[in-house]
């Protein structure tokens, strides 16, 4: 066996390259799947709580009015998007009646906080869908999907990269949906009432008591997510993404130097990973946990 | 008008009743000392005043206000209504002086330079002056309750509710806790308290109210009530908290 250092020396300007597009998928994946999985948590955490009483005694016509519209938009899509312009029309206007009827008595007795529930808990459910959907389908099946499923569904063009970005995106604010809620769900409950105490509306007590105390929770097991979902963006070789697994591919398959390159590959990843690893560190030692 | 007009007021947790028809009135500069056993509904019944349990049944008025109306006017009676709890719940993440400064910069709309104003002011009077830049964990229980007592009256309610505010701490802090309190009746605040403090009673209370299985048992002057237990239950109640 013998090591032939001047392979990797001459593979590394592609190496680079690699690293540079594997960054840019996780990067922008995590972004936006932080974004998601806040707000999959949020509604995950407390969308079935405080229905205000206006909207229980109106209850089920109230809560199953989003229901409807979904209902309603899927047979459109489905069935009634092919029927002529005048059938459309009158379609939306029973549609909409329908829904006049069932939300107009709340509203006249509550005001439009009526609403507020059953949005709530038609975010919990949408948030549930979403986290059962994506933990429960392989991330490789996910970016096929996007990627060759997606255009023949939608008649869309999907270019490799945007597939992949958008596949972190999703698949990783799954995760850290929950990552969120079990933050949220293990601040004390009297932090919160001592903001309700205070006479605050409840999105300034998450975002100025609890929110705080559960993002300093959130820090270990979020930091395990983005080293996962770097990791995971190597998989995305199955759409022929240049990320680095896939530039390292390309260059053995060239020169046929499995060891050299695949242990360059590794150790690539090993310092992105360690990086990773340092900056949450940084970050933890910044702010106390709580 | 009252300062707390309880109606008829029915809490129900489920199917178990734990306030059953509850009517009296609290006046402005009434120091209220609530008593019970422990489940009798003496904690949910002061939980009642600021909305943090809502009633089934009957109505309950504070300043004026139903607490069964729409969300903006339970804040605006949660603003009213100072809470003090037992296990404090100061927001971990700030110092505290930061705690006393939160309710006037989010609830009242004051610029942090009043706000600072004030709560320092409020934790000199609390005798914190010295340990204001300080996070809750480095303060001792005692210290906690104190800053939580600040934090409440910054936001300058008419009334304060106290829900055990000395159940959580050593016996020795308690008298620090409790002295704080007795100045803030001497001033005049309107204070509904829950508490086993019998001695608090005696000296600060101007009325003790007795609950037992969610009713009013007993209403009355503390020095009468407690010389003179007009009841087996209160007899037996005084002689286990004693």
């Amino acid at each position: 066996m013998d090591f032939d250092w001047s392979v990797i020396w001459d593979a590394l300007p592609n190496l680079l390259d690699g690293t540079l597009m594997t960054v840019k998928i996780t990067l922008w994946g995590l972004i936006g799947g932080f974004l998601l999985g806040v707000l999959a948590g949020v509604a995950k955490t407390y969308g079935r709580a405080g229905v205000p009483e206006a909207a229980l005694r109106h209850g089920r016509r109230v809560t199953a009015a989003p229901w409807l519209l979904i209902v309603a938009v899927l047979v459109h899509v489905f069935f009634v998007r092919q029927l002529a312009g005048g059938v459309q029309a009158a379609y939306w206007i029973v549609v909409l009646a329908v829904l006049a009827g069932m939300l107009l008595p709340a509203l006249r007795e509550g005001g439009v906080a009526v609403l507020a529930a059953p949005f709530a808990m038609l975010m919990h459910d949408v948030a549930s869908v979403y986290v059962a959907v994506m933990r429960g389908t392989p991330i490789v099946v996910q970016v096929m999907f996007i990627y060759f499923a997606l255009p023949v569904l939608m008649d869309v063009r999907v270019e490799a990269e945007p597939a992949a970005i958008v596949t972190l995106m999703i698949n990783s604010g799954a995760y850290i949906a929950e990552i969120v809620r079990g933050a949220l769900q293990s601040v004390h409950k009297g932090l919160r009432e001592a903001g309700q105490a205070m006479g605050l509306p409840f999105h300034k007590i998450l975002l100025h008591i609890v929110g705080p105390v559960a993002f300093r929770r959130m820090i270990p097991p979020l930091g395990n997510q983005c080293i996962i979902s770097l990791k995971d963006s190597s998989l995305f070789i199955v759409i022929g993404v240049a990320e680095l697994t896939r530039q390292g591919q390309e260059i053995m398959a060239s020169n046929f130097r499995a060891l050299e390159i695949w242990s360059a590959v590794a150790i690539i990843y090993l310092l992105l990973t360690g990086l990773i690893a340092l900056g949450l560190r940084l970050l933890e030692k910044r702010m106390r946990i709580l | 008008m009252s300062m707390v007009e309880f109606r008829d007021v029915t809490k129900r947790f489920g199917d178990s009743t734990v306030l059953d028809g509850i009517t009296l009135s609290i006046e402005a500069g009434e120091v209220v000392v609530v008593v019970g056993p422990s489940g009798s509904g003496k904690s949910t019944f002061l939980r009642c005043i600021n909305v943090l349990e809502t009633i089934q049944g009957g109505d309950l008025l504070v300043d004026g206000l139903s607490v069964r109306g729409r969300a903006a006017q339970v804040r605006e009676i949660r603003r009213e209504a100072g809470m003090v709890f037992q296990q404090f719940n100061l927001f971990p993440q700030m110092t505290a002086l930061q705690n006393v400064m939160f309710g006037p910069v989010h609830t009242r709309g004051a610029s942090r330079d009043e706000a600072r104003k004030v709560a320092q002011e409020l934790l000199g009077k609390v005798g914190l002056a010295e340990r204001m830049n300080h996070y809750p964990a480095e303060l001792s229980g005692g210290q906690q309750q104190r800053v939580a007592i600040a934090r409440a009256l910054a936001i300058r309610p008419k009334l304060m509710l106290f829900d055990e505010p000395t159940s959580a701490l050593d016996p020795e802090l308690r008298h620090e806790v409790l002295k704080v309190m007795r100045d803030l009746a001497e001033e005049g605040m309107t204070m509904v308290v829950v508490t086993h403090e019998m001695e608090f009673a005696a000296k600060v209370g101007s009325r003790l109210i007795f609950i037992d299985g969610g009713k009013v048992a007993h209403d009355g002057p503390p020095a009468e009530l407690l010389s003179n237990p007009p009841s087996q239950r209160l007899k037996d109640f005084l002689q286990h908290v004693a």
